[in-house]
């Protein structure tokens, strides 16, 4: 009997896991609304506001995609995940689509049967530390503690940069960001380390943001990119050109407020295509010909997004650096709608 | 003759196979068997279905690869580049290690605890009621975040310890540092090396501390033959002789001797860097969780400990009190004794608890099983079935093991009925 019962345990957690690979589109609609896995609270990208609405650079994902699949933006469910579950809430049906600092690797893309269908934010990893410490580079880190987010690539990194550097040091293990935050302010390790965006939200969320500074050194790349499950390249095709039409839009300087008319007026025909009023492309996703138009009226194109959430205005203050459009030096690049 | 025979078995009907109570059991064995079996069957083909679905297989291969990861708290060698498998097996024996202390320091407080519980002194028992009343009561992850978050943050932090006037200082005698990371504790070093014994998969035991503990067992054993021998001399002559300082001796003398043969030098931990080096660093991830496990379970001990006394007779004590015993022997003769029988059962499955109460381990983010193997490895690998289905045999052969031993020993203090 005892068997029979892990076997039922076991049986039941894979039950709850459930089919996977069904055409995720129609999921969405029949349930009318997105889940979207989101990170469990980091300022700028994911967190909710002081009325509880969720609000950031990634959740701007989510909602240009409901708003492009359901026709409206707040058709959301925000599915909090940790470094230890995002991966498993995505593969087992839990959420649609995952949109939280989640670095594109190989070994992800491929043997965890995910598909990266975008970066929206180009980063690498980098080392915080408290000014009081008198260190200006991580190479003098020699012999700390740090704290280290588990099921992170962040976490192989480190092992591999301390290593290739020659230095030692003492692993924190922590679950969550907030976990982090609260190790790293008592004191209980010297240095925090994770992606350099991450690094400045969580920064800017601290009582004394200036009494910590963020080392120069960033020790990998770190694309964080939109996941779906491996599959369904239906789905994943929306997905990826919903991001690609933020990204276009700022491109031809369609913004949220001339959207309605560079829709009626434009001249352009590559933005005539992008907003639906010429070659109907909606059609060939499965979407109406608005979907583009739906997305960037969510919160604006890219860099209004960019600018709205983590940008050099907004406490976080990163600059644009490598997510600049291609043509200011940058990586945002999206290929042409036609 | 005829009408002496046997009445004849009435032929067989399908019906009676659930109104003849011979056949009944029979029925309903293998009708249970059948549907336990295709349900059993149904979800093994649906786990693989699923699998298949998600283009995944089943497939410990995982294990053989380079793990990457560092864990701070090990027990034997390890790094980044072993194995998955390392690093599972680093995690197991984290999680004995906190459960091995937590049994030992749960069952003795649980022990005194259950004991003074029942004290005739009013303020001892009612404090002792209220902390069983309090750590039985409140979630034991909650106890582990608590204790957790007061050492880290009441206690400071390692670079409080530098300059000329630091904030924070050393205890005993400067050998001692409590930090908000780990208590730094000095550690034994052997000047003349003796070299180490190899246990395989890069497990090394200084030949110092082999000797040690060989010395410590022998101290045992040559204890143990004396008290024998006091007591036979006991019994034939009525006076025992005095022994205790003979055994002190046995215990004593060999360890100076070794001492002073390996040239032990006690080194003090201090501050080098970042961090203290030196001596050893006893996590705080590991006490707290220690702490907490201990506290939990051996509040739930006090009470079996609580109940199996009492369930002993009140004559018993008054029979031993008219012979003239003093409550403390009373009580470590005659009353523990017949109690052990009423509790080593419940006993027993706190200790279970415990060894599976260690996995909320990763709150502190000590690396335990559950936090290696179940924690950064399945999320590294994306083996969740895998990972899981490991981790669960070895947390129920781990339990066998525990109940298996227990009940030999429970068998043998068993009252012998005749
Ligand atoms: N990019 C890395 C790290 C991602 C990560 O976990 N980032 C942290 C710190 S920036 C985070 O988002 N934490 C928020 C949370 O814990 O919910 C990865 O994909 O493994």
């Amino acid at each position: 009997m005892k068997r029979s019962v892990l076997l039922a345990t076991l049986g039941g957690a894979v039950l709850a896991g459930g089919m996977a690979s069904a055409a995720t589109l129609d999921e969405v609609k029949a349930r009318d609304v997105l889940n979207c896995g989101v990170n469990t609270g980091l300022a700028g990208f994911a967190a909710p506001d002081a009325n509880g609405n969720w609000q950031g650079f990634d959740v701007a994902v989510c909602k240009a995609l409901a708003a492009a699949v359901l026709g409206d933006a707040t058709k959301v469910k925000y599915v909090p995940t940790t470094g230890q579950t995002r991966f498993t809430a995505l593969s087992s049906g839990e959420v649609d689509v995952l949109a939280r600092n989640s670095t594109w690797s190989f070994q992800r893309d491929t043997d965890l049967k995910l598909d990266f269908v975008a970066t929206n934010y180009y980063d690498g990893q980098g080392f915080m530390v408290p000014r009081a410490l008198g260190v200006t580079s991580a190479t003098e880190l020699d012999g700390a503690t740090v704290c280290i987010q588990t099921g992170t690539t962040t976490e192989l990194n480190l092992a591999d940069w301390f290593r290739a550097n020659n230095i030692t040091y003492q692993p924190v293990n922590i679950d969550s960001n907030a976990e982090g935050e609260q190790q790293y302010l008592a004191g209980a390790c010297d240095a925090y380390t994770t992606d350099a965006s991450g690094l400045a939200a969580t920064r800017a969320a601290f009582a004394n943001p200036d009494d910590h500074i963020i080392l120069p050194e960033i020790i990998s790349k770190e694309p964080l990119a939109i996941a779906v499950r491996h599959g369904d390249n239906e789905w994943g095709d929306i997905v990826r050109w919903t991001f690609f039409a933020l990204v276009a839009a700022e491109d031809y300087g369609i913004t949220s407020a001339n959207l309605e008319e560079q829709a009626a007026n434009s001249q352009n025909p590559e933005v005539q295509r992008l907003l639906g009023k010429t070659d109907d492309l909606g059609a060939m996703i499965g979407l109406d010909a608005d979907w583009a138009k739906r997305a960037i009226a969510a919160s604006g194109n890219y860099g209004e997004i960019f600018n709205a959430t983590i940008g050099e205005a907004t406490p976080i203050k990163l600059n644009r650096g490598l997510n600049a459009q291609w043509t200011q030096g940058g990586l945002m690049y999206a290929p042409p709608f036609r | 003759m005829a009408d002496t025979a046997a009445p004849a078995d009435p032929p067989f009907r399908l019906s009676m196979l659930i109104y003849d109570r011979r056949y009944r059991g029979w029925t309903i064995q293998i009708v249970v068997f059948l549907v336990v079996m295709t349900a059993a069957a149904w979800l093994i083909n649906n786990t693989l279905e699923n699998l298949a679905a998600l283009g995944k297989d089943f497939s410990f291969r995982f294990l053989g690869q380079r793990a990457g990861y560092d864990i701070p708290q090990r027990l034997i060698p390890y790094t980044a580049d072993s194995t998955h498998l390392r690093a599972t097996v680093v995690g197991l024996l984290n999680t004995l290690l906190v459960s091995i202390l937590g049994c030992i320091a749960a069952t003795v407080l649980g022990v005194v605890a259950g004991v003074l519980r029942l004290s005739n002194n009013w303020i001892v028992a009612r404090l002792l009621t209220i902390y069983v009343e309090i750590f039985r009561n409140i979630p034991l992850l909650l106890w582990i975040l608590v204790i957790y978050a007061i050492f880290t943050e009441a206690l400071p932090p390692p670079n409080a310890f530098r300059g000329e006037d630091p904030a924070a200082s050393m205890v005993l005698f400067d050998s001692i540092a409590l930090t908000n990371r780990y208590t730094a504790i000095p550690s034994l070093h052997a000047t003349s090396d003796p070299g180490s014994l190899s246990l395989g998969w890069g497990v090394l035991i200084s030949w110092a501390a082999v000797a040690f503990v060989l010395a410590f067992v022998a101290a045992v054993i040559a204890h143990r033959a004396i008290r024998r021998w006091a007591k036979a001399r006991q019994e034939e002559t009525g006076a025992r002789p005095t022994t205790w300082p003979i055994s002190l001796g046995l215990y004593v003398v060999p360890a100076v001797v070794l001492w002073f043969w390996f040239g032990i030098t006690v080194e003090r931990p201090v501050l080098a860097g970042f961090n203290f080096a030196g001596g050893s660093n006893v996590h705080n991830a590991l006490v707290a969780l220690w702490l907490a496990l201990t506290l939990y379970t051996g509040a739930f001990i006090a009470e079996i400990v609580r109940a199996g006394i009492l369930a002993v007779s009140k004559g018993q004590t008054e029979a031993a009190y008219a012979l003239g015993l003093r409550p403390g022997r009373t009580m470590s003769l005659v009353v523990l004794p017949q109690a052990l029988r009423v509790i080593v059962p419940p006993l027993i499955s706190q200790w279970l608890n415990l060894t599976k109460n260690s996995s909320l381990a990763i709150a502190t983010g000590y690396m335990d099983l559950r936090a290696t193997l179940g924690g950064t490895t399945l999320n590294q690998t994306g083996r969740e079935l895998e990972a899981m289905v490991l981790m669960m045999l070895i947390y129920l052969v781990l339990s066998l093991i525990i109940s298996g031993g227990m009940n030999i020993y429970n068998a043998r203090i068993r009252l012998r009925e005749r």
